[in-house]
């Protein structure tokens, strides 16, 4: 870990109390949101903060779907798995994008470009199924529209 | 923030509670209570639809035109954003109200169309195609031919008690929250009732919980203010994780205010001077909302110490969940807050009396909550008289599907499924044949046609054995199939499972294997593969009440539900997937059986090329012919046929 990482860190630190196992998950939040993941140093951070082990903190992180352990694709791609989109045949779409970006759910790339992950309902049944690109949203998307997406993004990143 | 008109909304706030005495107000301050509740505006204003359901339908890039067009035009105008009316099929929404005229309404409004209906507003006509309605108020012109919003199908049969003020008022304001009368009821009750009065109140009015179990509110409030200790919690239980409900995530987003004041009141109710308000981590613009919300009513002084001085301390804090289904349960929840894996305990002790670091804590739902302000504004024999004796009241339902209109929606529970789908949806899109609602989500059942006269009350239901659960209602018609759908939903539970029982841990991942086993081709099956797979289809049913019986939470206690009651409704359904290998929706992917058109069929050989199982033969130039036995259903060839000669029978 760098020392800048370790004094933003430390920053966080002080938003919480020290050895308070309530803090656990706000302060895991706070890290997941300055740096898009959770870093081992990171947990070896936490740990000695509330003095718990980092094997709890590890068995309390992967839990929950919030949290993850590597960093984020350069474009993160949310298909969305609710009642609606399922209907609307997301299930299907799924597993052409997975095969199209060759990743599976919660991988990344290996160029580090894409990252894929699943939610519960966006909010936008109307216009299922949705997914979301680095938190745009694009609706009603077929495998063919989603190709046209990504061929963008890829134009966009060279 | 600074509160620009804070004086005068403490004063109208204050006044009649503190001195018992109506405010007068001179007419600059009326002025501005009027431009508060918009009964009267001194230049145009254009409200636009932003709540995710809005957003994600492309209401900023409207919120950019509808700029453009003001700096364009010179025309001075203020722009609101609002939460959602509940109309989320028929997004983004965009009013406009003129002053002295009311204000009327424009539905799917793209940013390509902003122009031509605020051209039209401007020199008073309408664009009839985007035209919505308008919401009439004493005291202004309304715009002839034009319905009223209220008088839609869509609307007229509902009761809109917690979704009143939602796409109406702007939620980032509290100034407008007051000005409509809010925070008035909560600071009104806290000076002239004591707790246990509020809590006989609430449990004359009847109001039971809304988070599926049907609890009555008022006991489990009584019970932590009877229970003696230093300090107690409320809980706002809004980690709404179901696959097809956001009730919560709107009403955070549409009226932030509205829900911190039925907490408060809720929370001055059980004696607990904290509140916890617990948000999925997904919903960023509602944990945005709410932040906001807090931050203001502390300024206003309507949070934290000796309120007003009432000697009522009160704290919210937002907590955001990580994250798991589970975590809905409340005792689950209350573990999750505290730092540990969110896993349900055994219930009694029950969290009212042993909850939030082992201090009494009421966990309620947030639609619950949302109903208290106006159940102790107006009185419990108000409330009493919408819905049934025994579910008194109205429910929100999360309105999805194959319906014509689609969003939110808050009936009296004496409303039938018959009125929600084909009077408030207005039917099925396109005419089709209705099939089943799915009703309350992944613990929650399917519904057949024989169930649509049934009334939504927690009694009616709990007779024919149904449960609200978190209020989602998904309509389907005859292209959804239900198997494919149980199978969803126990796909989801398996993943959602917490571990700790056994039961459930293994029992949904089985049950999800035998659903996967009979939407599958026996393409490659050997010995007695066939007949492992007609065991495993016997033994559904027993497997399903095992984990019922023998379950912990809710999770797995309802877990066989989406499979039991589809299997009693559509039992037919079941037996052609399983002998007769068709699925009759054509959605199990894998049943679907291919044939190509030789009258189409060029014999290109682009199919035969990609087929994955080599299953098309043929010569090229000639047509080609797909062998049954060795074609795995993968659709590949149909996508592939430039001349498409693949069809599905
Ligand atoms: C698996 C599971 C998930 C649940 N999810 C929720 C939820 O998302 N929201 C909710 O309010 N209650 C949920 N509940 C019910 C809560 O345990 C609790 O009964 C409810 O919050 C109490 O509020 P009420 O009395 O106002 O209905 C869930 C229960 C189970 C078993
Ligand atoms: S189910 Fe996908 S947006 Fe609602």
């Amino acid at each position: 870990m760098n020392q800048s990482m370790d004094n933003e860190i430390d920053s966080i630190f002080q938003k919480h109390q020290r050895n308070q196992r309530e803090a656990l998950i706000p302060i895991l939040q706070d890290i997941q949101e300055q740096y898009g993941y959770i870093s081992e140093e990171a947990v070896q951070k936490v740990g000695l903060f509330l003095a718990i082990p980092t094997s709890k903190i590890y068995g309390v992180a992967t839990f929950y779907d919030q949290f993850h352990f590597q960093p984020k694709g350069k474009f993160h791609i949310t298909v969305c798995r609710g009642t609606t989109c399922h209907l609307e045949e997301s299930d299907n779409l799924l597993e052409e994008v997975s095969k199209y970006l060759k990743i599976s759910q919660s991988e990344v790339s290996r160029d580090g470009m894409f990252s894929l992950e699943t939610t519960t309902c966006m909010g936008a049944c109307g216009r299922a199924p949705v997914i979301s690109v680095n938190g745009n949203y694009y609706e009603q998307m077929t495998i063919d529209t989603f190709k046209e997406l990504i061929e963008s993004f890829k134009q966009r990143a060279l | 923030m600074i509160r620009q008109y804070g004086d005068i909304l403490d004063k109208f706030l204050l006044s009649e509670i503190l001195i018992s005495q109506p405010s007068s107000f001179n007419r600059e301050e009326t002025g501005i209570l009027d431009r508060l509740t918009r009964r009267q505006v001194d230049k145009p204003v254009i409200y636009l639809g932003s709540g995710s359901c809005g957003r994600i339908a492309g209401s900023l890039k409207t919120g950019e035109a509808i700029r453009e067009y003001l700096e364009f035009s010179g025309i001075e105008a203020d722009i609101t954003e609002v939460g959602c009316i509940g109309l989320c099929s028929m997004e983004p929404l965009m009013d406009v109200q003129l002053p002295g005229k009311t204000r009327i309404s424009f539905c799917k409004v793209g940013p390509e169309k902003v122009t031509d209906i605020l051209d039209a507003v401007f020199n008073r006509s309408i664009l009839q195609e985007h035209l919505l309605g308008q919401y009439p108020q004493p005291g202004q012109e309304p715009w002839s031919n034009v319905v009223n919003v209220s008088d839609l199908r869509f609307f007229k049969n509902q009761v809109r008690i917690s979704l009143g003020k939602m796409g109406i008022i702007d939620p980032e304001n509290i100034d407008e929250y007051i000005a409509s009368g809010g925070y008035r009821t909560f600071l009104k009750t806290i000076f002239t009732y004591r707790p246990e009065q509020v809590c006989d109140i609430i449990e004359e009015s009847g109001l039971r919980g809304r988070g599926g179990g049907g609890f009555p509110a008022a006991r489990k409030w009584k019970t932590a203010l009877t229970t003696a200790a230093d300090q107690k919690y409320l809980i706002c239980n809004a980690d709404e994780s179901d696959p097809g409900a956001f009730i919560g995530r709107a009403l955070l987003e549409g009226d932030p205010h509205h829900i911190l004041e039925g907490i408060a009141l809720a929370a001055y109710a059980s004696g607990a001077s904290k509140a916890f308000i617990i948000i999925r981590h997904e919903y960023s613009l509602a944990i945005s909302r709410i932040r906001k919300a807090i931050e203001q009513a502390k300024e206003a002084g309507l949070l934290g110490q000796n309120i007003h001085g009432s000697g009522v301390n009160l704290s919210i804090v937002l907590k955001i969940s990580p994250g798991a289904f589970v975590c809905g349960e409340e005792t689950a929840l209350i573990s999750s807050l505290e730092g540990k894996r969110g896993m349900p305990r055994f219930k009694p002790p029950f969290p009212a009396v042993e909850g939030y670091l082992g201090k009494p804590t009421v966990v309620n739902n947030l639609e619950t909550l949302a109903l208290v302000p106006s159940i102790l504004e107006k009185g419990p024999a108000w409330f009493r008289s919408i819905g049934t004796t025994q579910s008194p009241g109205t429910k929100i339902f999360a309105l999805t599907g194959k319906t014509v209109n689609m969003g939110l929606v808050e009936v009296p529970m004496n409303t039938t499924f018959r009125d929600i789908v084909f009077f408030t949806a207005e039917g099925i899109r396109e005419n089709k044949p209705f099939k089943a609602i799915q009703l309350g989500g992944p613990s929650g059942n399917c519904l057949d046609y024989n169930h649509l006269d049934l009334q939504i009350d927690f009694e009616t239901l709990k007779e024919a054995h149904l449960g609200l659960g978190s209020g989602g209602l998904v309509v389907m018609d005859d292209s959804s199939c239900m198997l494919n759908l149980a199978k969803f939903y126990l796909e989801f539970l398996k993943k959602e499972s917490c571990g700790k029982c056994i039961p459930c841990r293994e029992g949904t991942k089985r049950m999800a294997e035998i659903l996967e086993n009979i939407t599958r081709r026996p393409v490659n099956e050997k010995g007695h593969e066939t007949l492992e797979r007609f065991k495993g289809v016997m033994q559904l049913e027993n497997l399903a009440e095992v984990i019922r019986d023998t379950s912990l939470c809710g999770l797995g206690k309802n877990a066989p539900n989406p499979v039991l009651s589809s299997l009693s409704q559509f039992r037919e359904e079941y037996e052609e997937h399983i002998f007769d290998r068709k699925c009759r929706a054509g959605v199990c992917t894998h049943l679907r059986i291919y044939y190509i058109d030789i009258e189409k069929c060029t014999g290109c050989t682009a199919c035969a090329r990609k087929c994955p199982a080599a299953a098309i033969i043929g010569t090229p130039t000639h047509p080609h012919f797909i062998v049954e036995e060795k074609c795995t259903g993968c659709g590949i060839c149909q996508e592939t046929c430039k001349f498409v000669a693949i069809y599905i029978k």
